[in-house]
């Protein structure tokens, strides 16, 4: 052994190392967060770039600035990056950096996996991100990638990003694993299940949830590739398949992952709420039996999202009304926040406002959802800007919102420094601005017909497009205020105390501001913050 | 076990090499068959690929070998040994899923989709596209038998399937056999049983190549004879690999065995092994009901 590693037998205290092989090389949970954090800020960007490409080329009627078939690539790359390469990484960046924290332990329970779960992902998206350079292009069918578009009709490159598709699975599971291997294992000593933090609750389910459909992502792409390139006929009528059966195992995996997208920002808030109100959480059990029945259900509504295709009636009024059960947990959800902060002594530095934000706004993303729930409404919404308008609401002020929120709250400890307040503040507020802006005119242009995925509209839209298009670019360019108040507060700014906010609770809050690089070298005494709350008193 | 100090490994290179070898993997997959499907050279794709094979198959003896090591250091405390167990036992939980997948795709178009084609229920109108196809399961004449020809026959389930449900059946209770005397610390049994547990599983993969080999030269039952060859070869394709992945590592155990490795307490290496084995099996049973019995 040896030459290749070198084995330390017990924590010891050795810091990081230098140089890249730091990050190249490291086992350290913090590190790996830092590398998932940044990774999902540059693909944040790099998304974010398409969304603007999109938001340009729709500023008027008519064909400014790109092709169709490149209008399609960017629709396309926009919604994978966002979804596999920005939320999804930045979720477990947060993971890494908070769950041992939040558990006294001393980092991952497989620190080494860890590292392979994060270093995949720049090869899979360096993959994925060269089909645009290909013959024939990158990916046009959307990011549902829907049989027979993605599969007969498909331009060579598709074959890349099934591969890009296994990789992102690959790592995601291995990273689930871990994040339910250190919760269940790594606790420190005296703390149960109900006793842990809601993050670490709402990522305990969402680990769950990407162990159970990202191997059904991968079963679908192989079939994709089965059909493509051996001969098989899933998803061809002409031998026997379906292409329905496609979205049917698509989706299956589908609407888990947009659950695993909301449900760590589901524990950010509840984290962030009642710090700022200064009391605490309305109802915890509540709060995770919620998250456990909204990852449940996840798993028996996915036809709602093909309401339009064709399905037995049966089928159409089972997945409306186990829809529209959804909103239940979530109502318990939105009902516990806001009754957390009822007489609360609340105050509203930067990570309360994002979370503020994030309730009102996810809410009326919900109900855009339930709207959407009703089928024979959905003949109607399917397939135009309502949709857009519905998921950008969940996803952008939703889990984006919920990020920076725990992007403030959090960097504090992080770093050891303050962040510029003022500044972020500002970044709030336009951002603010500029998602609504943005995206609450689209449930006009929905409503009014006008469909999704096109490069060119019909003269009514085109008022809205322009408003919409301008609150894109005032939300994208804000994003540089963000990211110049991250950098100057790793680089300096006002040392932060151990707590940071007067209302802190839980044990990240009682190491250092920073942390030393492995937390806790032995369990921490574990006191119960959350224990007296039960009765939601 | 509170004053026990925690075991975090030091910083590690084989996570990074191995993330590069699946790159060269994938890559090389994507451009091999792009270039088959365009009647190109594959020659480059080739090379990579295998390149990424032999790197990943490198470093992954290596990185399980220092895994090894520290083990039989007795690095490992018995928290570290809760955390693989979960880690093994999630990951045949993704395993599960993966098959759920097909055999979701499998119920599904016998079930529902291709009853509509032939013009059942309220999705019948299909029909119309394909007027006079009849559904039948199996399927054997496809609505576009020039594009899909149907299967020219079925394999006989009770032949070499049935032998092959006995032979991992009974597989399954050879490796529980050696696991007991491994307990023991009866070694030659342990190696005993083994030995008949691979050879078993490798029956099976010889029985399993000859029937493919039947499919195809002389049943006409390809992956292109329409949807029941596409889930036959997926269904029992992906579980030959695993059976594959899993006499291979019944192989690694066995030399391990040899050179002394396992405590009589403290085995989970071929435990983890064992317990693949294990979900091996049941995905055959129920490959056995699905696929070829019912």
């Amino acid at each position: 052994m040896g030459s290749l590693e070198q084995s330390v037998h017990s924590t010891g205290h050795h810091g990081p190392a230098t140089g890249i092989t730091r990050w190249l090389y490291t086992t350290n949970h913090k590190d790996i967060g830092t590398l998932y954090l940044f990774f999902s800020l540059t693909m944040f960007f790099i998304g974010g770039c398409m969304a603007l490409t999109i938001r340009a080329e729709l500023f008027q009627p008519g064909l400014q600035l790109v092709r169709p078939e490149f209008f399609n690539q960017m629709t396309t790359s926009h919604g994978l990056i966002m979804v596999f390469g920005a939320v999804m990484p930045a979720f477990v960046g947060l993971a890494n950096w908070l769950i041992p924290m939040m558990i006294g332990a001393p980092d991952m329970a497989l620190p080494r996996m860890n590292n392979w779960s994060f270093w995949i992902l720049p090869f899979a998206f360096t993959m994925m991100l060269s089909t645009l350079l290909m013959e024939g292009g990158g990916p046009n069918f959307g990011w549902t990638f829907y049989a027979p578009l993605s599969t007969t009709y498909a331009p060579p490159s598709v074959t890349f990003f099934i591969f890009a598709v296994h990789m992102m699975g690959i790592s995601s599971i291995m990273g689930a694993i871990n994040v339910i291997a250190t919760i269940l294992n790594m606790r420190a000593p005296g703390m149960k299940l109900m006793d842990m933090p809601l993050f670490v609750w709402t990522w305990l389910i969402t680990a769950f949830l990407l162990i159970a459909v990202m191997p059904v992502l991968a079963g679908v792409v192989t079939m994709m590739l089965m059909d493509i390139h051996f001969g098989t006929s899933f998803f061809d009528a002409a031998g026997g398949g379906d292409p329905v059966l496609f979205q049917h195992v698509f989706w299956f995996f589908g609407h888990p992952e947009v659950y695993i997208m909301i449900l760590p920002a589901f524990g950010v808030v509840s984290e962030i709420i009642p710090t700022f109100a200064r009391k605490r959480l309305f109802g915890y059990t509540s709060m995770v039996y919620a998250t456990a029945s909204i990852a449940i259900l996840s798993f028996i509504v996915w036809a709602h999202h093909m309401f339009a295709v064709g399905m037995p009636l049966a089928g159409e009024l089972f997945f409306m009304f186990t829809t529209m059960l959804i909103a239940v947990p979530t109502g318990v959800k939105v009902f516990n926040w806001v009754a957390t902060m009822y007489r609360g002594s609340m105050t509203f530095e930067t990570p309360m406002l994002f979370a503020l934000a994030f309730v009102v706004l996810f809410t009326i993303g919900g109900f855009s959802g339930l709207m959407l729930a009703i089928a024979p409404a959905d003949f109607q919404y399917h397939d135009t800007y309502f949709v857009v308008a519905h998921f950008h609401y969940v996803l952008v002020p939703g889990s984006i919102f919920a990020l920076m929120a725990a992007t403030y709250f959090w960097l504090p400890k992080w770093t050891g420094h303050m962040y510029n307040e003022s500044m972020a503040k500002l970044h709030f507020w336009l951002s603010f601005i500029g998602v609504n802006i943005t995206f609450f005119p689209m449930h006009f242009l929905g409503l009014a017909g006008m469909p999704r995925r096109i490069p060119d509209y019909a003269l009514q839209f085109a008022d809205f497009n322009m408003v919409a298009t301008f609150g894109a670019f005032l939300f994208g360019f804000s994003q540089l205020v963000f990211v110049y108040n991250i950098i100057s507060c790793i680089r300096s700014g006002r040392q932060a105390t151990d707590r940071v906010w007067e209302g802190s609770h839980g044990l990240e809050w009682t190491l250092p501001s920073p942390p030393p690089y492995h937390s806790f070298t032995e369990p921490p005494v574990f006191t119960h913050p959350y224990k007296e709350n039960d009765r939601g008193v | 076990m509170s004053t026990q100090a925690y075991y975090v490994p030091a910083q590690s290179r084989w996570p990074i090499m191995a993330s590069v070898s699946l790159f060269l993997i994938a890559f090389g997959a994507g451009t091999l068959i792009n270039a088959l499907s365009a009647d190109a050279g594959g020659g480059l794709g080739l090379t990579l690929l295998l390149a990424g094979a032999l790197c990943m198959g490198l470093i992954l003896t290596g990185w399980f070998g220092h895994v090894i090591d520290e083990s039989r250091q007795g690095l490992y405390s018995d928290q570290m040994d809760r955390s693989f167990r979960w880690g093994m036992s999630w990951f045949i939980f993704s395993e599960v899923m993966f098959f759920s997948a097909f055999f979701g795709a499998l119920f599904y178009v016998r079930n529902l989709s291709v009853p509509w084609l032939g013009g059942e229920g309220e999705k019948g109108v299909a029909n119309m596209l394909w007027q006079g196809f009849e559904a039948t399961w199996p399927l054997m004449k496809t609505p576009d038998m020039t594009a899909y020809p149907g299967p020219g026959g079925l394999i006989d389930p009770l032949h070499l399937p049935l032998v092959n449900t006995l032979l991992l059946l009974s597989s399954s209770v050879t490796v529980t056999f050696a696991h007991y005397r491994l307990k023991q610390d009866r070694r030659p049994q342990v190696i005993l049983w083994l030995l008949l547990t691979i050879a078993l599983g490798s029956a099976f993969l010889v029985f399993q190549a000859v029937e493919y080999i039947e499919a195809y030269h002389e049943l006409g039952l390809t992956l292109h004879a329409g949807i029941y060859g596409a889930t036959f070869f997926i269904l029992t394709g992906f579980h030959g690999m695993h059976v594959t992945l899993g006499t291979l590592m019944l192989i690694i155990i066995l030399l391990r065995v040899i050179r002394g490795h396992f405590e009589p307490d403290h085995h989970f290496g071929f435990e983890a092994v064992s317990w693949y084995w294990h979900f091996v099996d049941v995905v055959w049973v129920g490959l056995f009901l699905f696929v070829y019995l019912l």
